[in-house]
């Protein structure tokens, strides 16, 4: 099994896409731009084995993630973005 | 000219038929989608083939009646393309001989004379690089695979290498053509063909079959037992209801 990051414009980051199977490197590849990438959705595609995902699944999500739920200014909030910045 | 435009639409057409009776029925998920785009990706070549095709031959027929209602003996695709699917084995093997041809003939009509047969060989040339790819994947994983594996693309090789030939058979009219550059010779394309192809099969531990005798008949018209059911299926649509759309 391979997770699929598809970067849909240059300059983009890798986006999580999905999973699929295949039995190389080399065809988890083009399985992935046959499956996520046949409508134009991508300019690059990484695969890489879901085996080395590393997971939070499982933790104590409370510990893990509730202490950023009263730290909003932690939020870039108060900034003007310029009209010329674009994918922010 | 416009025998050679019809040679490449049914070819193109013939092939994205029979590769999409695959279509749901693939070994995995993936790899049905990756063969059913390569079955699209030939239904588009041959629809650009016959909107050219219908500008040289001028008659009033459409894109439709070219592809959907001529007989038989008036299709004048290789023999290869018809032949049916079997394994996957023989299913990717055709993949890949098809795909070797027409990477090397895309790369030669890139160049010719005709500014609409250079567009198509600009446009289809990155499509079938990936056919070839795709093909030569699968090709190394069955002859790098098991016993099992490796016994059946052996098979597939001696089942359809009698028709590999035929790709290279010509329309009447093609040395002409060739003088004016509007289209590669197709007993040059063959050498090639032939030299990249052995050279593969040495790097992948394939073995070329002895016998060299080549089916006839390709381009002219004449077609396997297989090629009448193709088209019972393909024209079913058009024959039972005349000029349906949808």
């Amino acid at each position: 099994m391979w997770e699929v990051f598809i970067q849909t414009k240059p300059g983009l980051s890798h986006k999580h896409a999905g999973t699929i199977q295949a039995a190389t490197a080399e065809m988890a590849l083009q399985n992935a731009r046959d499956v996520y990438t046949r409508r134009k959705e991508g300019t690059s595609i990484w695969v890489i084995p879901a085996k080395y995902v590393v997971t939070s699944e499982g933790m104590d999500k409370e510990a893990f993630f509730d202490p950023a739920d009263d730290k909003l200014y932690r939020h870039p909030t108060f900034y003007q973005i310029p009209n010329d910045v674009k994918n922010m | 000219m416009k025998h050679y435009i019809l040679k490449l639409a049914d070819d193109s057409l013939i092939m994205g038929q029979r590769l999409a009776e695959w279509c749901g029925k693939g070994p995995y998920l993936e790899e049905d989608i990756a063969l059913t785009n390569i079955a699209l990706d030939q239904l588009g070549q041959a629809n650009n083939w016959y909107h050219l095709a219908t500008k040289f031959f001028a008659d009033g027929r459409t894109v439709d009646d070219f592809a959907m209602l001529r007989v038989e003996k008036e299709y004048l695709n290789a023999q290869l393309v018809e032949i049916p699917n079997e394994d996957y084995a023989q299913t990717i093997l055709k993949v890949y001989f098809f795909a070797v041809y027409q990477k090397l003939l895309y790369e030669n009509l890139i160049n010719s004379a005709d500014e609409d047969v250079k567009a198509i060989a600009i446009k289809s040339l990155k499509e079938v690089k990936y056919h070839k790819t795709h093909a030569e994947t699968w090709i190394k994983v069955f002859a790098g695979g098991t016993e099992e594996s490796k016994t059946r693309l052996q098979n597939a090789v001696e089942n359809v290498w009698e028709f590999t030939g035929g790709l290279f058979d010509e329309v009447e009219d093609e040395k002409d053509l060739v003088e004016l550059n509007l289209i590669p010779d197709s007993k040059k394309l063959y050498e090639d063909w032939k030299q990249k192809i052995s050279e593969d099969f040495e790097k992948f531990g394939l073995q070329l079959p002895e016998n060299n005798w080549m089916q006839k008949g390709s381009r002219k018209g004449i077609h396997t037992e297989y090629f009448g059911y193709i088209l019972t299926d393909l024209q079913y649509m058009q024959r039972t209801y005349p000029d349906c759309t949808w």
